[in-house]
């Protein structure tokens, strides 16, 4: 990293030069200085990974950061869809968290969290002992609710895939691709919102089909929506639909996926209506993940976990502060990594101020989603959200944000532009 | 204590010692921009970076964004969720920043 070999530069020059070492500056004496408290993180997605390395970067070192995460490797979500297409090459998403150690002093921790006790402020782990804190940041992304779609049980799970964590589910959904006869119907169900990555599904129906329309071109992609329209880039992936995959997307709103039979490879709604498909990807409806559920955090519809939106802590659980996916979100705020990525700064920033004995300050958050259409076009939404003190929340900033006017090459560069950018943002 | 002793102890203290940026307290807001310009503002890709531009210039851009006559494919959309106050202390952070 150059900032770290300039100030090594910096500091070797000053001793040389006589100066005392009380008169350099924080970053070579961060080590020395004292330690004004210690935060867990719990989860390296993009919120959780963003929380750590700011945490370290804003406290100047002085507080003592570990980052549990059971995974030895960071599998990028966003720009996953691609790696279904063939455009992408799966390893392209994986990342280390090498960089978060070494440049920003994080202590990585890879075990499974088994709980939170919240009395003694210690987080447990499956083989990894336990973790004293002051503040833990909780950011678990999202658990599936299988059994709101019977028949989705473990055997089922092994041929019908949902692909909307990135790891395993997502070569395994592109080798069922591959191997598809051409003529196969590929079906998409999505499930009701809130979801993660709301305009994540439509980009998935646009680049397989544009796979499927360059090499098995009788093929049709079925999208089976629970909502009653296109949640995100509603105009702009009807546009292209139209205009490109006229013959092969058939999407369906309000179809709610609510069993399957994988012996048939079928899927059937509430209505009864049943569809067969030679690729079923079935995304159940989620909810926050695991720990926040067993940590009790969980507090809307069963399903999301509200927080104080100044310092993302918990309204269950005092000192816990949940980020990312497993929020209950702000008003048009969607559960995507941009925004996990603001909500890991903005509770960093809390828990520096906290921790510094200043009260902690709302601040802005913004969001921007890219989704590729095909191998090169990519169109985007963006957002900029503004504490209302009122309302106590993020509100979207009246006349800001918006969505692109077209899908284009251009933005399709913006968008691995972004992935690329915010990768390194996050991990090194 | 030899030059190359305390070298090689400086050496070690600057592996296990993380860098820290000067800290953008109590406007952390400008870290939203680090999403796609990098880190601080320094990026390195299609997107530009924006460490070590001029403070004026800055705010001229974000300025002509919202106003509409610079083009972009989104920044006229997010500079608009940004008041002035704010554009000029982000300015003043990025302008401050190493390339």
């Amino acid at each position: 990293m150059n900032s770290q070999n300039n100030t090594r530069r910096q500091f070797i020059k000053a001793v040389g030069a006589g100066i005392s070492v009380a008169a350099l500056s924080g970053s070579a004496l961060a080590a020395n200085r004292k330690s004004i408290g210690r935060v867990v993180v719990i989860g390296g997605g993009y919120g959780g990974a963003t929380a750590a390395k700011y945490l370290r970067m804003w406290s100047e070192g002085r507080i003592d950061v570990t980052l549990i995460e059971r995974s030895k490797e960071f599998v990028s979500c966003p720009m996953s869809n691609e790696v279904l297409a063939g455009y992408r090459n799966f390893d392209t998403l994986r990342h280390g968290y090498d960089g978060l150690k070494k440049n920003w002093g994080v202590k990585l921790v890879h075990a499974s969290v088994t709980a939170i006790d919240v009395e003694k402020k210690r987080v447990k782990t499956d083989h990894s002992g336990e973790f004293a804190f002051d503040h833990v940041i909780v950011a678990p992304g999202i658990d599936f609710l299988f059994d709101q779609i019977t028949g989705y049980n473990e055997a089922a799970r092994e041929k019908i895939l949902h692909a909307w964590k990135a790891g395993p589910q997502t070569l395994a959904l592109r080798k069922q691709l591959e191997a598809m006869p051409d003529g196969g119907v590929y079906a998409l169900t999505i499930p009701k919102a809130p979801y993660r990555c709301p305009p994540g599904p439509y980009e998935r129906a646009c680049l397989i089909a544009s796979y499927l329309k360059t090499n098995k071109p009788k093929s049709k992609v079925l999208v089976l929506d629970a909502n009653d329209k296109v949640q995100s880039k509603e105009k702009l992936f009807r546009g292209v639909w139209e205009a490109d995959y006229k013959e092969i997307i058939d999407y369906q709103p309000n179809w709610n996926a609510v069993s399957v039979d994988a012996a048939q490879n079928s899927v059937t709604n509430e209505l009864g209506d049943t569809v067969k498909a030679a690729v079923l990807n079935v995304v159940p409806p989620h909810r926050a993940g695991d720990i926040a559920q067993s940590a009790g955090l969980i507090n809307v519809n069963q399903r999301w976990c509200a927080v104080d939106w100044v310092t993302l802590e918990s309204t269950a659980v005092k000192n816990v502060h949940v980020i990312g996916d497993a929020l209950m979100p702000g008003p048009t705020m969607p559960k995507s990594g941009h925004m996990a990525n603001q909500h890991g700064k903005a509770a960093a920033a809390a828990i520096v101020e906290m921790l510094s004995g200043r009260p902690a300050q709302p601040t802005l958050m913004a969001n921007t989603c890219y989704s590729m259409v095909d191998e090169n076009r990519g169109m985007h939404v963006a957002s900029v959200h503004r504490y209302d003190a009122e309302k106590k929340a993020p509100q979207p900033v009246a006349g800001a944000g918006g969505v692109s006017i077209e899908p284009n090459k251009l933005e399709g560069i913006f968008a691995h532009a972004w992935a690329n950018t915010i990768w390194k943002e996050m991990l090194t | 204590m030899s030059p190359a002793r305390i070298l090689a102890t400086l050496g070690m203290a600057c592996i296990s010692l993380p860098t820290f940026a000067q800290s953008p307290a109590p406007n952390y807001f400008v870290a939203n921009c680090f999403n796609c310009h990098g880190t601080e503002g320094r990026g390195h890709s299609t997107i530009p970076a924006l460490a070590g531009l001029s403070k004026t210039y800055i705010i001229e851009q974000m300025n002509a964004f919202k106003a509409g006559t610079r083009q972009a494919t989104l920044m006229h959309q997010l500079s608009k969720g940004y008041t002035d106050d704010e554009i000029a202390i982000a300015a003043a952070y990025f302008a401050a920043q190493k390339k």
